[in-house]
């Protein structure tokens, strides 16, 4: 039985005294196991976080603290060395091995090329075929859908709660959230219909040509969701009149049809046209003029008429 | 029956030879019997006996395996009460300031894992910060690879499963961030959907494919992240995990240079017990760490943002670490949208979030190949550079995490202008110009420390001691102290590791006395 004495240049201070450093691990495992005590106690009364995430993250730190101590101070370290094996083959097994391949191959699969292209047909069809079932049975294909909203020719203003939105709801630099009439409280309504409208100076409004009539009493009304990222463009500067939105840090001009003023958004928001109806509510003209939101490949760069 | 005829009975196995335990007991026992079946027992010594290269740097991987043990088994133990559905219910939990709202299934059971589940809050702020320590310890980890050259060949392949394992770590962060259906990941969520709109031709398709619809789709992401993030990725990363450490103990350890250490050899301490003791100390240690921080440091306090409403939003928040360089992308980009001939591509989104992260990792896969290109060097290296050595890829290797670093500060570009109160244009040009300063002037500042570092005399060498005395007419004199192990290179003669190893001195030694090292400082092995 051979047995290797050895004296471990890496040992030096600690094995000088071996005893101490025992009493000194033994110590830290004493206190470790205290700690699980502790941890388990903790877990049975159910004490805060603190108390069994304290004691569970101490128990274990100390454990494994002494365990690598016992393992760095009294155990050794060597220098011990081994010989690497040559990952490498003999170049005669590589050969053969290449043989067996090209060989085989040259009378089997070469000789007969149409089975060979077949199975390499069908596998591929097969393949293709697979993509299918994985994809396209997941989810409605877009068509049209990302150009659509519910804001229809009418539709009524309401707030989150329904109610609807009279001359007198905003002061001048107020700011709310709108959907369609019926849509407030859906998923749809919140993501896609989200409008945000804002009271403006009516003298302050620069309006672009055909839109003269679409802010009545100041009230401008654009798509909340960010022509960048599609985030609610949720932030008013009241001083500035910016809309900006928090994620990307766009802002837009609300004076001057939500141009975008800083940022990466590339496109304005869209713009809702308003009218107040007989009995003084807020109502859409016509749907939103183009796709909200952010940009994708189908995206029409004209306007949509009739969505 | 003849008694030459050997029975089934009487097959000479090595347990029927000896009947009484022998000399290694019940241990001898039972390998016996492991190795009557399974043939174990010479590939088990030299497991035993496997030698590993000691270096700090090397237990950076060893952070990323344990905190991956971490947050596989407090993950197991979320799934248990995670409720993945974005049906809208009522909350009417023990969360006071929560009652009576509109909350999604999946955040009301975050809610509830989080104050209801006994030492829920602190497994889930485990599972937070683990997933944060394992992404965070795979990219030192790669730094420490790449910077030290231990990807060149045999190691390619290994590199390559490293560099996917972190693209996994990523989206399975993200993925899991974005579970608890919470006002904060829900708004990461939409800006991943609207990432994913913008690829060119397939981006709506893929979008309402994944999603089941226009976001937020039909409620399907959830359950599918869900199955992608429990099941899924976990796998993948399991199977690569073991892969890449099969390929290490294959190929073995790499090492520095130094202390008879040869592109032939490994020097280190063995397997047994030496290093066992160590890793799983070690195991437990970053176990402990991250309990602590679970404990102590709050992370992802969902209860104070709400459940996910498309319409609401918060201010001056940022996604995980990992996220940031992405984010901070997207926030510098110019808006530069292509639009003409009936289409938009959407370039402000598409070349930061897409082209960009699939450009750098792409560059991660192709580096051992690029650099053996560039330098014709295809040779087997077991012995690592010091990133001195090899100013140029040391350089490259600066400027890309400068770069990296850069994009991950410019995605606090609002918190930054808030907190020096400059304004945000400034900031936003600011950073625009870094991301271009930061790498070029990072890498020719390495370049240069490298090459200064080169020229110094002695450097790698441990500086030899000195002893100064005063003599008894106040006269000062240096003497260079007695060599210490390691200060001389040797040849150390590749041995089997033996059966048993005594460390001398065997008996406590006396008061006063060191340890007897031989002048080389090499070891002394008796049979």
């Amino acid at each position: 039985m051979p047995i290797a004495t050895l004296s471990d240049p890496h040992l030096g201070d600690a094995a000088k005294n071996p005893t101490r450093a025992e009493r000194i691990i033994a110590l830290i495992l004493v206190v470790a196991i205290v700690m699980i005590a502790g941890f388990g106690a903790a877990y049975w009364q159910n004490w805060n976080p603190w108390a069994i995430g304290g004691t569970m993250g101490a128990g274990l730190f100390l454990l494994g603290f002494g365990l690598t101590a016992w393992g760095k101070y009294l155990m050794p370290q060597g220098p011990f060395v081994e010989e690497r094996h040559v990952l490498a083959s003999s170049a005669e097994d590589r050969d053969s091995m290449a043989a067996a391949l090209v060989e085989r191959s040259a009378v089997v699969v070469k000789r007969r090329k149409l089975l060979g292209g077949l199975f390499a047909l069908g596998s591929s069809i097969f393949g293709i075929v697979l993509i299918f079932p994985l994809l396209r049975s997941l989810g409605p294909q877009p068509g049209l859908s990302l150009d659509a909203s519910d804001w229809r020719k009418g539709s009524l203003l309401v707030d989150s709660n329904g109610r609807p939105v009279k001359k007198g709801t905003l002061v001048v630099g107020g700011i709310m959230t709108v959907y369609p009439e019926g849509k407030q409280n859906t998923t749809y309504g919140q993501s896609v219909d989200q409008t945000v409208l804002i009271r403006v100076q009516d003298s302050n409004l620069v309006t672009a040509k055909g839109r003269e009539s679409w802010a009545p009493a100041g009230y401008v009304a654009y798509s909340k969701m960010c022509t960048h990222l599609g985030c609610p463009v949720g932030l008013y500067e009241q001083q500035l009149e910016l809309l900006v939105c928090p994620c990307h840090q766009s802002m837009f001009n609300v004076r001057n049809g939500a141009v975008p003023q800083f940022g990466p958004a590339p496109r304005p928001l869209p713009q809702l046209a308003l009218y107040f109806d007989a009995s003084g509510n807020l109502r859409a003209q016509a749907p939103y003029d183009q796709a909200l939101g952010p940009g994708f490949f189908e995206r029409n760069t004209t306007k949509i008429d009739g969505i | 029956m003849s008694p030459s005829l050997p029975t089934a009975r009487s097959l000479p196995t090595a347990r029927s030879k000896k009947q009484a335990l022998g000399p290694y007991g019940k241990v001898g026992n039972v390998i016996d019997e492991l190795d009557d079946r399974l043939g174990l027992a010479k590939g088990g010594r030299v497991f035993l006996d496997k030698i590993f290269p000691d270096h700090w740097s090397f237990m950076l991987g060893e952070i990323a395996l344990y905190s991956f043990v971490v947050v596989m088994a407090t993950g197991i133990f979320l799934a248990l009460y995670f409720v993945p559905s974005t049906t809208q219910v009522i909350y009417h939990g023990t969360y006071t300031p929560l009652r009576g709202q509109r909350v999604s299934e999946a955040f009301q059971s975050t809610v509830n894992i989080s104050f209801g589940v006994r030492g829920g809050l602190l497994i889930r702020q485990m599972h937070h910060w683990s997933a944060d320590i394992f992404v965070g310890s795979i990219v030192v980890h790669m730094a420490r690879i790449f910077f030290t050259g231990a990807f060149r060949k045999p190691r390619e392949l290994n590199w390559t499963i490293g560099t996917l394992m972190l693209i996994l770590a990523i989206l399975e962060g993200f993925i899991g961030y974005s579970l608890p259906d919470d006002l904060i990941s829900g708004t990461g969520l939409r800006i991943g959907y609207s990432i994913v709109e913008s690829i060119p031709f397939v981006g709506s398709y893929l979008g309402t494919f994944l999603w089941g619809g226009q976001f937020p789709g039909n409620g399907a992401i959830e359950g599918r992240f869900y199955i992608i993030h429990v099941l899924i990725i976990p796998l993948v990363i399991m199977g690569l995990l073991a892969a890449h450490l099969g390929l290490l103990v294959r190929q073995k350890h790499t090492q520095f240079k130094g202390e008879g250490r040869t592109e032939t050899n490994v020097v280190g301490s063995p397997m047994f017990p030496t290093f066992m003791a160590k890793t799983t100390g070690f195991l437990f240690m970053v176990a402990g760490t991250i309990a602590l921080l679970g404990a102590f440091a709050q992370i992802n306090p969902i209860w104070q943002f709400g459940s996910y409403n498309p319409s609401k939003i918060s201010y001056a928040v940022q996604p995980d670490w990992y996220m940031g360089w992405l984010d901070g992308a997207l926030r510098i980009m110019p808006s530069w949208e292509f639009a003409g001939w009936g289409h938009t591509v959407p370039l402000e989104v598409f070349l930061p979030a897409v082209i960009f992260p699939g450009l750098i990792f792409n560059i991660a896969f192709i580096w051992p190949a690029l650099e053996r290109r560039l330098t014709g060097d295809n040779e087997l290296h077991n012995l690592l550079d010091r990133p001195r050595d090899r100013p140029k890829r040391t350089a490259a290797g600066a400027a890309m995490l400068g770069l990296l670093f850069t994009l991950f500060a410019a995605s606090s570009t609002d918190v930054l202008a808030n907190y020096f109160h400059v304004s945000l244009n400034f900031v936003l040009w600011a950073f625009r110009v870094l991301t271009v300063a930061v790498p070029i002037v990072v890498g020719l500042v390495t370049y240069g420390i490298c090459k200064e570092m080169q020229g110094v005399q002695g450097i790698g060498k441990r500086k030899r001691a000195v002893i100064v005395s005063r003599s008894a007419v106040g006269e000062y004199s240096t003497v260079t102290a007695a060599p210490r192990p390691g200060d001389a290179r040797e040849e150390l003669d590749p041995e089997p590791v033996p059966d048993r190893i005594d460390i001398a001195p065997l008996t406590p030694a006396a008061p006063g006395a060191s340890i007897e090292t031989s002048p080389t400082g090499s070891r002394q092995v008796t049979r």
